[in-house]
């Protein structure tokens, strides 16, 4: 059997790069970013349309852009760059070739033409604008839900390309010991990836069964339980992935250890043991559910997925910090991230995404996921505006600052627009802060999600919310705005330097025989000289404050959301 | 080694944890604990816990059951939209009472009392529906085939509104009505 051994070294970061994973590596990323444009596209119509005061589109061309947003952003784009992450963190850092390429292109075709299928679903049809949730019985063209299946399988082959790549690395041995952090945090990924994977065939293949006629009836709750199986453990995917990608950015622009892989590593099988009970998030105002169900779920077993992403919110930061106090960085606390590399969007990126996530969106996650908190904000913009501080502000974010990376390395051209980049990751973390801030403030006061029209105009029985109300409307969509010029400043850059950018000269692809590809023995282990895997005599005490600073946050907010919660009316 | 390496020490497993880091995991998993328990905690000590109470149904049974209460308790008729005419019932406090959702309308306009409670049904007749409570914001599901009991006790007397907040289709921003809570009597 021929094995393609054609690698590549790259210059400037030593990375080896396989020639059939690099152009999986390259095509994926490409195709996910020309989805992130369709979406970024109808953004600004709905931003426009939910700003009353434009309320640019008529109802029903509102609700099928909405429809289209959601499953070009939450599913196309981002999982599309997560297949390039997978390949990236099996085949490039370990240094080994990609287990079954042509497996691997079949898994790259079926995504794209599932993505197609969805969105002529969604717009060349116009009869499926069900939502990104399409929930039963509300129904959707059998096309919508096929085009979600053949996406879904294409992305299930490339979690098993993955797997056989790091089988692959191992049998022939590129590298020694453990796979390094980052490829363990992609592995957490793609095992979600699968439960997740699973969980939207089970649910969407008998929709698809209901919308050609095959399947009498679709029970509403069991849709909703199964169908967020799916929903929300692919945003578990997504923070395993940017998790991953945060990593990866401190040791690449710091050249940062992790302070503890132990703790670092056992922070993540959290995440994989837990975090797929997520599906109870979306159910806690719903009937036929117990309370003891919802509340074990809901709190991913005791929250112990919640402490996972607190113990990456210290060790990625603490990592960055120690790296720069050991460069001589030590004076007070801050000094170290005072003069971090604020110009280069590869780790503001990264940084602002951290604060983002965190602050916004993993504390308004746990507010809306507790059981009883649930009443004052389900279904409100309180909802959309948690989301896009996670999946938007972390996520999409911290992927855009690694392409500032990845566009060099990968496809050997400069940067196009220094400049642009440099301040790119400010106004798209900035817009999308207001964004999501705004929008959890109108959703505290009733302001529902997906609603044409909060006005009610017209209607003798509608409801006048209040002037703070309209003013938090107007503010969010402003900040949605900046948003998508942030988005269009990523685009600019990213698509002008793949395609028009200054060619860098590198070496090409060679052959490496098998023994050539293997990992230099390792050394003998040195002894422990500090703490930690860094081992560092330096500690992360700066990171530290900020991480006392963020649970005082969370602490004051959530018990303010109780205190809410008590003056509205008794129920049980 | 950094974290895009494997880790320079193979036995990485029996390294010794950074005191601040220790720290910090034992510090978020007490907050976690404290997150936890808030909820058992205020089944018992808080007075907002939704029902798990709900049973399976037909759109026929519980049309009928809603009818009824409408034809003993009608007390006047709104005006909603496109001048349809909606019933107002003023239901006996402590009792059953019950409201439909439906394409794209909630329906009888119900009448109640503060400080009285009412074992409130709620459920949809076709796809599902979002019942919004303002400006109180209490908000619940309504599924189709499912219906909800909630035990509810409305505080202050006032026009109250009852928005859909889960998309239901062309018209589900038009799906609105009202809910009074009259003093007393």
């Amino acid at each position: 059997m021929a094995v393609n051994r054609m690698f590549r070294t790259c210059p400037t970061t030593g990375l080896k790069f396989h020639q059939p994973a690099e152009a999986l590596i390259r095509w994926n990323a490409v195709v996910g970013v020309v989805f992130l444009l369709v979406g970024g596209i109808l953004a600004l119509l709905v931003t426009l349309t939910r700003w009353q005061a434009v309320h640019l589109l008529p109802p029903d061309m509102f609700y099928m852009v909405l429809t289209g947003h959601g499953l070009n952003m939450l599913v196309f784009w981002i999982i599309f760059f997560e297949i390039a992450v997978l390949y990236f963190a099996g085949s490039t850092l370990l240094g080994c070739r990609l287990a079954t390429p042509k497996v691997a292109w079949a898994g790259f075709w079926l995504m794209v033409i599932g993505g197609l299928m969805n969105n002529y679903a969604v717009f060349i049809r116009g009869d499926s604008s069900v939502m990104f949730t399409s929930y039963a019985p509300m129904g959707a063209h059998w096309s919508f839900y096929l085009g979600l299946i053949l996406f879904a399988v294409g992305a299930l082959i490339a979690c098993f390309v993955f797997f056989g790549t790091l089988a692959v690395g191992k049998a022939e041995r590129t590298y020694n010991g453990s796979v390094p952090l980052v490829t363990f945090g992609a592995v957490t990924a793609a095992i979600i990836a699968v439960f997740t994977i699973a969980s939207g065939a089970i649910i969407l293949i008998p929709t698809f069964g209901w919308s050609i006629g095959m399947v009498p009836s679709i029970d509403s709750l069991m849709y909703r339980q199964i169908w967020w199986a799916f929903g929300h453990s692919s945003q578990q995917i997504n923070v395993s992935a940017h998790v991953a990608v945060w990593y990866a950015v401190a040791a690449i622009v710091f050249g940062a250890k992790p302070m503890s892989e132990k703790v670092s590593r056992t922070a993540f099988l959290l995440y994989i043991l837990f975090i797929t009970l997520a599906s109870a998030h979306h159910l806690l105002a719903d009937p036929g559910l117990t309370s003891k169900w919802k509340i074990l779920n809901t709190s991913y077993f005791l929250y112990l997925a919640v402490l996972a992403s607190m113990v990456h919110g210290l060790t990625v930061p603490g990592s960055i910090e120690v790296a720069q106090r050991a460069k001589g960085f030590n004076r007070g606390l801050f000094e170290w991230l005072r003069k971090a590399p604020w110009g280069n969007p590869a780790f503001s990126g990264v940084f602002i995404s951290l604060i983002g996530f965190g602050f916004l969106g993993g504390i308004s996650g746990v507010i809306l996921g507790t059981e009883q908190l649930n009443l004052i904000m389900h279904n409100t913009l309180y909802v959309p505006g948690h989301f896009h501080a996670t999946v938007v502000l972390g996520t999409s974010l911290a992927f855009m600052a690694i392409t500032y990376f990845l566009i060099p390395v990968l496809f050997r051209r400069e940067l196009a627009f220094p400049g642009v980049a440099k301040w790119q990751p400010y106004v798209f973390g900035l817009g999308m802060a207001i964004f999501s801030l705004f929008m959890m403030g109108a959703g505290t006061l009733g302001v529902p999600r997906r609603h044409w029209d909060v006005s009610f105009s017209g209607n003798p029985l509608g409801f006048e919310f209040p002037g703070t109300a309209w003013l938090m409307i107007g503010l969010l969509a402003i900040g949605g705005l900046l948003a998508i010029v942030g988005g269009a400043m990523y685009l600019l850059v990213t698509v002008y330097s793949v395609f028009l950018g200054k060619k860098i000269e590198t070496p090409g692809f060679q052959h490496v025989t098998a023994k050539a590809g293997m990992a230099a023995p390792a050394p003998a282990a040195a002894p422990l000289t500090g703490y930690g895997s860094s081992g560092h005599a330096a500690s992360a005490s700066g990171t530290f404050v900020l991480a006392m600073v963020f649970l005082v946050s969370f602490v004051l907010y959530y018990f303010i959301n109780w205190k809410y919660l008590s003056t509205v009316w008794p129920l049980r | 080694m950094s974290a895009i390496q494997p880790p320079a020490n193979r036995l990485w497993w029996k390294e010794p944890i950074e005191r601040i880091e220790i720290t910090w995991v034992l510090i978020a998993f007490v907050w976690s604990m404290v997150l936890f328990f808030m909820m058992p905690y205020w089944h018992v000590f808080g007075s907002q816990n939704l029902a798990n109470e709900a049973y399976k149904n037909t759109p026929e049974k519980f049309t009928a059951k809603t009818q009824e209460m409408v034809d003993k308790y009608k007390v006047r008729e709104e005006t909603g939209l496109n001048d349809q005419k909606i019933p107002v019932v003023h239901p006996p406090a402590g009792g059953d009472v019950y409201l439909i959702a439906r394409l794209w309308q909630w329906w009888p306009i119900l009448e109640l009392e503060a400080g009285q409670t009412y074992r409130l049904h709620l459920m949809s007749m076709d796809w599902l529906h979002g019942f919004s409570l303002q400006p109180e914001n209490i908000n619940i599901e309504v599924h189709p085939n499912y219906e909800h009991v909630l035990t509810v006790q409305p505080t202050k007397a006032g026009t109250y509104s009852i928005i859909c907040n889960e998309y239901c289709g062309l018209n589900h921003h038009t799906m609105a009505s009202r809910l009074f809570v009259t003093e007393k009597k």
